[in-house]
């Protein structure tokens, strides 16, 4: 029998928010000031603290082994649940139960100083993150080869190039052996082969050694591929809570808004390092109308390039609800990659002629990217396109589940006295 | 498997057992404050050596040449040296841990473990500044042929009340500059004035006996004049009733800090 790992019941955190001013924390001028202003004078021009709860009568229990994903919209209190189970601010209400150690990693990296050497960081962070100088130490090679950064190990971390840097940080966050580990969004930076590597590691941790793993992420792919159940968060209240696939497909299909196919990109959460020296601003899908199965597609996106470029390919590409790319278009797949000099704005343009994706929700992917590696701009799901059934489109196909329906020269093979069909 | 509970009010009733389990995270971030402090300057180690020696060169001058103040037969530099060594530790615990918490923001919101070691860890980097300055002590006996004797060994169990002097106030700061990010502009101008006001340059003896009690209110009244006694000998004389109103005080603001600490603690991740 499984043992319950985690429990949590009727938790609640509350916070109070102040309506005048932005700022989180005051300055004494300020309270002084409003002091004054409201011993002598009427009420106000006194600022207004408003209680807000970020989290709200949550329970929920975990079994040992298990790999639950948090999802949810920004807001939703994924973060203020990691915070509370990490112990890093207290619940206003309600209790958490856990067994064992608790381990919890909402960042990559916390603690580096960047004048230390990776072995000094090393151990910082493994002591930051509740490990014991021995565990470090019986550790230390285990985490060096996981990051590849021997020939650093006494090199200054600010001389650490952004990929080296992410590595060493979860090289030792990846050899924490906690009973319970809590992961925030921290894949989300690195480079696809290494994020690849740590989700791996993720599950080698609950699989083999039956760890409790709590993650939250945006990626329903990540959710999907590591997680056996999920928790959907939403205005601070447990939505749905069950298998990871049914969460997920529960999720989005609430999350999804009125698709529209041109929009601004300006406003999307980027990730380190992306959109700075080329951003893309906006896209718009068949100049603005809609996108329909069987016919053609036209793409516009438009960036501003700040820096020189050299060997630019745009791409974008759709992916299925569940996060799986069913069709990628690059413009690099005939060869054709432009050396950007000088700082403009400009826009890219592709048309195919007939758009084979079925009829369905998918999640819009936009990128560009210099050489084969090193990704400028990187959009993923930025959007939900939904393709609606074309003229041609017969009426049988349009049902549940996406994918490419690719046109094909069919024949059939029978015997003569069969009623033969071609299509 | 232990079990762990979480619940509003908890950690206050493991608090203390908390402090002594993340005790290694204490030693690592003291260990990385000295690292880094010795490491960023160009001068290291001779940086915490220049101030103390540079200031007792110009105290000296002063107020020894100048204002030509007693200095009770020792020599002026020796004189103005042994107040200097308490001072600059505590103007140093003050200034670093009074902003501690907030140059290590990131840990505070993404880590758990008890606040109260951030603070009192910078206060080590102040101490291995405190005893490298003692090579400057050293040196300056040597200079004058002075050895005032076995006595000088008492100066270990100075540096307990040394700490304690910085520990409450440092803490009390760093609390209320989470709340109120301008008090960090407060912490400057004490250690400005308080190195005036404090018996630093002069002897405690110049001060009128009238205002002898009042003046003693500050807690570094007693404890350079210890520190004078110690190192200066018994010709200066150490004035017992200053000497038990500044070891109230410093009890007094110790209990404070850690309650104010204490009590605001539980916020620190969600307002930092």
């Amino acid at each position: 029998m499984k043992h319950r790992a985690v429990a949590v019941e009727g938790l609640g955190k509350k916070y109070r928010i102040t309506q005048t001013s932005g700022a989180r924390y005051s300055t004494l001028r300020d309270t002084l000031a409003g002091a004054v202003t409201w011993s002598g004078r009427a009420s106000a021009a006194r600022t207004e603290d408003v209680d807000f709860w970020a989290l709200k009568d949550v329970s929920f229990e975990i079994a040992e082994g298990d790999v639950v994903g948090i999802v949810g919209k920004n807001g939703a209190g994924k973060s203020t649940l990691l915070k509370l189970l990490s112990r890093i601010t207290e619940p206003t209400t309600g209790s958490i139960r856990m067994r064992g150690r608790v381990a919890s990693l909402l960042e990559v990296g916390t603690g580096f100083h960047p004048e230390l050497t990776g072995r000094e960081n090393i151990f910082l962070n493994g002591a930051i993150l509740g490990m014991s100088r021995r565990e470090i130490r019986a550790r230390f090679d285990d985490i060096v080869d996981f990051a590849e950064v021997e020939q650093f190990l006494d090199t200054p971390v600010k001389r650490y190039s952004s990929g080296m840097y992410v590595r060493l940080a979860f090289a030792v966050a990846a050899n924490l052996e906690p009973e319970v580990l809590i992961v925030d969004e921290v894949l989300a930076v690195g480079d696809s082969q290494f994020q690849r590597k740590c989700l791996g590691r993720m599950k080698d941790i609950s699989e083999q050694k039956g760890r409790t793993v709590l993650f939250v992420s945006h990626s329903m792919a990540s959710v999907r591929s590591l997680c056996t159940r999920a928790i959907w968060l939403d205005h601070g209240n447990v939505r749905m809570l069950g298998s990871s696939l049914d969460v997920i497909r529960g999720y989005l299909e609430s999350s999804m808004e009125p698709a529209e196919t041109t929009m601004s990109l300006d406003s999307i959460r980027r990730s380190a390092g992306q959109g700075e020296q080329l951003m893309i601003h906006r896209v718009s899908l068949n100049d603005g109308s809609s996108v329909l199965h069987g016919e053609p597609l036209s793409v516009r996106v438009e960036y501003e390039l700040r820096e020189p470029a050299y060997d630019v390919a745009f791409g974008i590409g759709f992916a299925s609800p569940e996060g799986i790319r069913v069709l990628s278009i690059d413009s690099d797949l005939g060869g054709q990659r432009r050396d950007l000099a000088n700082p403009h704005t400009g826009a890219v343009s592709l048309s195919i002629d007939t758009l084979n994706l079925q009829p369905g929700r998918y999640a819009l992917d936009i990128g560009a990217r210099s050489g084969d590696h090193v990704s400028l701009d990187y959009l993923q799901g930025c959007a939900w396109i939904d393709v609606l059934p074309g003229p041609s489109t017969p009426a049988v196909i349009i049902r549940e589940g996406g994918g490419v329906r690719e046109p094909a020269r069919w024949n059939w093979e029978a015997d003569k006295s069969s009623e033969a069909a071609t299509g | 498997m232990q079990e762990m509970l979480i619940q509003a009010g908890h950690t206050e009733r493991n608090y203390w057992r908390d402090v002594w389990r993340f005790r290694e995270l204490f030693y690592f971030l003291a260990w990385r404050d000295v690292l880094v402090r010795y490491k960023q300057t160009v001068l290291g180690v001779t940086w915490a050596l220049l101030q103390p020696f540079l200031t007792m060169l110009v105290f000296t001058l002063v107020f020894g040449r100048l204002a030509k103040l007693p200095s009770h037969g020792a020599p002026y530099p020796v004189f103005v040296f042994a107040a200097l060594l308490p001072w600059q530790f505590f103007s140093r615990a003050l200034s670093e841990s009074s902003t501690s918490l907030i140059t290590n923001t990131n840990l505070i919101s993404k880590v758990y473990f008890p606040r109260l070691i951030v603070p009192i860890g910078t206060i080590v980097v102040a101490l291995v500044d405190f005893l490298i300055s003692f090579a400057i002590l050293a040196g300056l006996m040597a200079w004058y042929s002075y050895w005032p004797g076995p006595r000088m060994l008492l100066l270990f169990l100075l540096i307990p009340a040394a700490v304690a002097v910085a520990v409450g106030p440092g803490l009390l700061i760093a609390a209320l500059n989470v709340r109120f990010r301008d008090f960090r502009y407060v912490v400057p101008f004490i250690v400005q004035l308080g190195m005036y006001i404090s018996p630093v340059g002069f002897s405690t003896n110049i001060v009128p006996e009238k205002w002898r009690l009042l003046y003693s209110l500050n807690p570094l009244v007693g404890l350079i004049d210890a520190f004078r006694w110690v190192i200066v000998g018994p010709a200066s004389p150490v004035y017992l009733p200053s000497l038990y109103i500044s070891g109230v005080m410093i009890v007094a603001m110790l209990v404070v800090g850690i309650w104010y600490f204490r009590r605001t603690e539980r916020t620190f991740a969600d307002i930092i």
